[in-house]
């Protein structure tokens, strides 16, 4: 029998479910509208600024980032450090040598 | 194998033995799925870091390449994903308060989302095939005014071919834990494969949800 165990396992809440997923759609009409309405300079900042907030609803609450260790978190955020490393360098190489050289 | 009374009709998981106990080994699982999330993101982040330096380039390119792009089915498309992400998240809270007809539901539900990406996915490929819109050279389109908006398809095949491709396994993966969940397999303290797999299906939501206005509406 397991009952001896002591569990931790952390159940999230129906309602914070349902309130997330109803966040993310409106969030995704939202974006839709944006689009459609074309904000010319704004339409990308606006459009990533929205992904980005829909994708910490999805990681905090569907992944249940939320409710996680620390040493989870320090993984998921090696990843962004390390897409942050690479994106730095890329751009700095087209920008001072590809760009000024040659042609892509 | 163990020689314990089988009077219970589920299965009652076994840890294995190099944990101390089964939450210790539910967390070190989840830690290793959250190490396989990482080498996911990286991968998409590559191509998502190649498609902004292009779009920098040839911004114009990139702007007539969004313009054959149906931004209705992606929006549709985000609206399913959403959907299938909620009811995996679902199943997950059913199956930890013992509602399993619920966890069921929610499992099937979120099968069938993929399958209804999948179908609209297919759907889009079908047209942008006949309108000659394709990858790299091969693309035949005859009204296109960029010389280079191949490289444009290159990107929207590869990255949502790959994403589909992860719908595909994802699928595959969700009738699997179905199969196992009305097996019994799982209870309230045991659904390590359940969350595992539901990350991995949140992560294919993710993905898409920077994938539909990056391809579909900034164009």
């Amino acid at each position: 029998m397991s009952q001896g165990n002591h569990h931790h396992h952390h159940i999230i809440p129906f309602a914070v479910l349902t309130k997330v997923f109803v966040a993310l759609v409106i969030l995704t009409v939202l974006t839709v509208i944006c689009g459609r309405i074309h904000l010319g300079a704004l339409e990308a900042p606006v459009a990533i600024i929205i992904a980005i907030a829909k994708a910490m609803l999805v990681i905090c609450y569907f992944m249940g980032m939320k409710y996680e260790s620390n040493s989870n978190r320090i993984i998921l955020g090696s990843a962004y450090l390390f897409i942050g490393i690479f994106a730095f360098f890329t751009i700095l190489d087209i920008w001072t040598r590809i760009a000024e050289f040659s042609t892509l | 194998m163990s020689t314990d009374n089988t009077a219970t009709t589920e299965h009652e998981h076994h840890y294995a033995h190099h944990f101390k106990d089964a939450f210790h080994e539910f967390l070190s699982t989840k830690e290793g799925i959250w190490l396989f999330m990482v080498s996911e993101i990286m991968m998409f982040g590559g191509l998502f870091l190649g498609y902004f330096i292009m779009h920098a380039q040839y911004p114009a390119m990139f702007a007539e390449g969004a313009s054959h792009l149906d931004w209705r089915a992606g929006s549709i498309n985000t609206l399913v994903l959403i959907f299938s992400s909620w009811t995996m998240a679902l199943s997950i809270h059913f199956i930890q308060k013992g509602l399993r007809n619920k966890a069921t539901m929610c499992l099937i539900t979120t099968i069938i989302c993929g399958g209804i990406f999948m179908y609209i996915k297919y759907t889009e490929y079908m047209h942008k095939f006949h309108e000659g819109l394709f990858p790299g050279h091969h693309f035949s389109n005859t009204e296109a005014v960029a010389h280079n908006i191949g490289m444009y398809f290159g990107f929207y095949f590869g990255m949502t071919g790959l994403h589909g491709i992860h719908v595909l396994v994802g699928m595959c993966l969700i009738t699997w834990i179905l199969i196992r969940h009305l097996r019994g397999d799982f209870n309230a303290d045991y659904f390590t494969p359940v969350e595992g797999v539901g990350i991995f299906w949140h992560i294919v939501d993710l993905v898409w949800i920077f994938l539909f206005p990056v391809l579909y509406l900034i164009g």
